[in-house]
């Protein structure tokens, strides 16, 4: 349940290249006649991103790696009985044998299928919901009360209706995710289509630009940046809801193997569960970070 | 009135319109309703004619965006009618071109796709790339035509958002204090710029300024913006001069130094 730490760190860096970009095109203004050299203004140079990338690696690994020698030393010492806390070899074992008859495999695919699956669905309406809403003052008064109660509901309260009227089946489960993958998008892109650059905007209009031709050359990319801070909400609250899906109905996934192995009392794979929940959300985490980066440094 | 520029027709080798004449009809602009009115513009009423580079002086706040607005169909009047050619400015106008006090390009957008944003609708993608390409080298920035807008410095901007205007082929260009936000040198640079593109594309443009220098330096005509308290609120004009003389204009002449004087006078300031 790391995500949404990760995020706010992520758009903090976000924010401070955008600073870093803005005092430059200041400082470029401020020299504009003296030269009128083209002044190359970079927030940050390629090779600064390399160096420290590297750096951040392995500092990053040093909390993993000490958690990790602090829990075999927990359960070897004998503080927690194995039930409590099996040591990692065990869950490594659990692992090659669930891999070896296939299950491990089978619950990780089925979950992430799901996420995938129900970010794509929510994220997609999300944003067409949210550029409506951003973008027509009708649209938001007719739609922005309704969905703002209906996100106050807290999710879980979806899961006895949506079960009742989809059974307990794939439907239900991905709806679930859908409906938290949505709303995310669906703020930060309403809300971030409302102050866009009034002056662009108006630019724009002057030059003829309008309706869709204005959302796509103006609108829209204007707000990437703040779409993928929406993206990357919704993709930890997929993963949330998963689990959440998954722990109250279910026959595969990792949810699934969470509750069977609590009711077996195998803590080993229950651990097991855990740490690739972590694993596979942090690196679908990391694969839109980098998409992230790579349209912020596009688009910003 | 108009002073009929040289070499016109060099102009249709970037294939532009012509230029119109336009006239603001009673113009009057009012903002707020019930007490919270506010009127900024009364009773504006003078006509350009094609191809006259007019400025338009006054205060700061006198209403003198107010007008290029109405002019571009930005904004609508509360009462009167701008007429560009015999017809009126009904909503966004494609007869005009606007650049404003600062660039406002896309950021995300080298220059060369910024001032594509400007052709005119229709333009077909050959044509369109090669008027982007002779607009590029017009004002200077063929070599900067793949950089972004915060690559470059605020005068190469500006003249990139002079370019967008230019690219719509404009029957009227307004420049709403374009050169304002620039430094000195910059903006003498600016200003000639601005008459070597009024040569080689004579289009009709009115040019808002603060700046007395700048107007006596670039205008046929200048009209002067104020506030007569007596005849109720709103800024209205409150005289229109003639500029002596054929541009380029020396800069130091002593006509247009007493001008100077007696325009700073109408502004308010005492010039001596």
């Amino acid at each position: 349940m790391n995500q949404p730490g990760e995020t706010s760190a992520t758009s903090t860096s976000v924010a401070d290249a955008r600073a870093a970009a803005a005092t430059a095109t200041m400082a470029d203004a401020a020299q504009a006649g003296a030269t009128e050299a083209p002044a190359p203004a970079r927030g940050w140079s390629p090779a600064g991103v390399r160096s420290r990338n590297w750096a951040r690696l392995p500092l990053g690994l040093i909390i993993p790696a000490a958690l990790l020698a602090a829990w075999q030393l927990a359960s070897s010492s004998g503080l927690f009985t194995v039930v409590q806390l099996p040591p990692p070899v065990m869950v490594l074992e659990a692992a090659g044998e669930l891999l070896e008859r296939g299950e491990l495999g089978i619950h990780i695919a089925i979950s992430t299928q799901r996420v995938l699956i129900g970010f794509l669905v929510g994220a997609a309406l999300g944003l067409v919901l949210g550029a409506t809403v951003g973008l027509s003052k009708l649209a938001d008064a007719l739609l922005a009360p309704t969905i703002g109660a209906l996100r106050a509901v807290p999710s879980l309260a979806w899961v006895p209706l949506l079960i009742l009227w989809m059974k307990i089946g794939e439907d239900s489960k991905v709806t679930l995710i859908i409906i938290g993958a949505f709303f995310p998008v669906f703020t930060t892109v309403s809300l971030a289509l409302r102050h866009v650059d009034r002056n662009l905007v108006e630019a724009a209009r002057a030059f003829g630009l309008k309706g869709i031709r204005l959302l796509t050359t103006v609108q829209l990319p204007a707000v990437v940046p703040a779409v993928f801070s929406g993206l990357r909400l919704a993709l930890a609250q997929a993963w949330l809801f998963l689990v959440a899906a998954e722990l109250i109905a279910s026959s595969m996934g990792l949810g699934f193997l969470l509750i069977d192995s609590q009711n077996n009392g195998r803590t080993d794979r229950l651990l097991l569960a855990i740490v690739m929940l972590a694993v596979i959300g942090k690196v679908t985490d990391a694969l839109l970070g980098l998409a992230e980066k790579w349209a912020v440094k596009r688009w910003a | 009135m108009t002073t009929v520029l040289p070499s016109r027709s060099a102009g249709t080798a970037l294939g532009h319109a012509a230029a119109l004449p336009l006239s603001f009809r009673g113009l009057r602009r009012t903002f707020g309703t019930g007490s919270a009115a506010h009127t900024v513009l009364r009773d504006v009423t003078f006509d350009v004619a094609a191809g006259e580079v007019l400025a338009i002086l006054g205060p700061s706040g006198c209403g003198k965006s107010t007008l290029l607005r109405a002019a571009a169909g930005l904004d609508s009047p509360s009462a009167g009618s701008v007429v560009i050619a015999d017809f009126p400015v009904q909503g966004i106008d494609s007869r005009c071109a606007f650049a404003f006090q600062e660039p406002r390009l896309l950021p995300w957008h080298t220059l060369q796709a910024n001032i594509a944003i400007g052709l005119p609708t229709g333009c077909s993608a050959s044509e369109g790339k090669a008027k982007v390409a002779r607009l590029l080298e017009l004002v200077g920035l063929e070599r900067f035509a793949k950089h972004r807008p915060r690559e470059v410095s605020g005068g190469m901007a500006q003249r990139a958002s002079l370019a967008r205007a230019l690219a719509r082929n404009p029957g009227v260009l307004l420049l709403d204090e374009p050169f304002g936000a620039l430094d000195a040198l910059t903006r003498i640079r600016m200003q000639d710029l601005l008459l070597n593109i009024h040569r080689v594309e004579p289009a009709t443009v009115l040019l808002v300024t603060h700046d007395v220098d700048e107007a006596l330096q670039l205008a046929d005509r200048i009209i002067v913006l104020g506030n007569h308290d007596a005849n109720g609120p709103g800024a209205t004009i409150v005289r229109t001069v003639e500029v002596p003389g054929g541009r380029p204009r020396d800069r130091a002449d002593a006509e247009l130094a007493q001008l100077r004087v007696s325009l700073l006078q109408t502004l308010g300031v005492d010039g001596h």
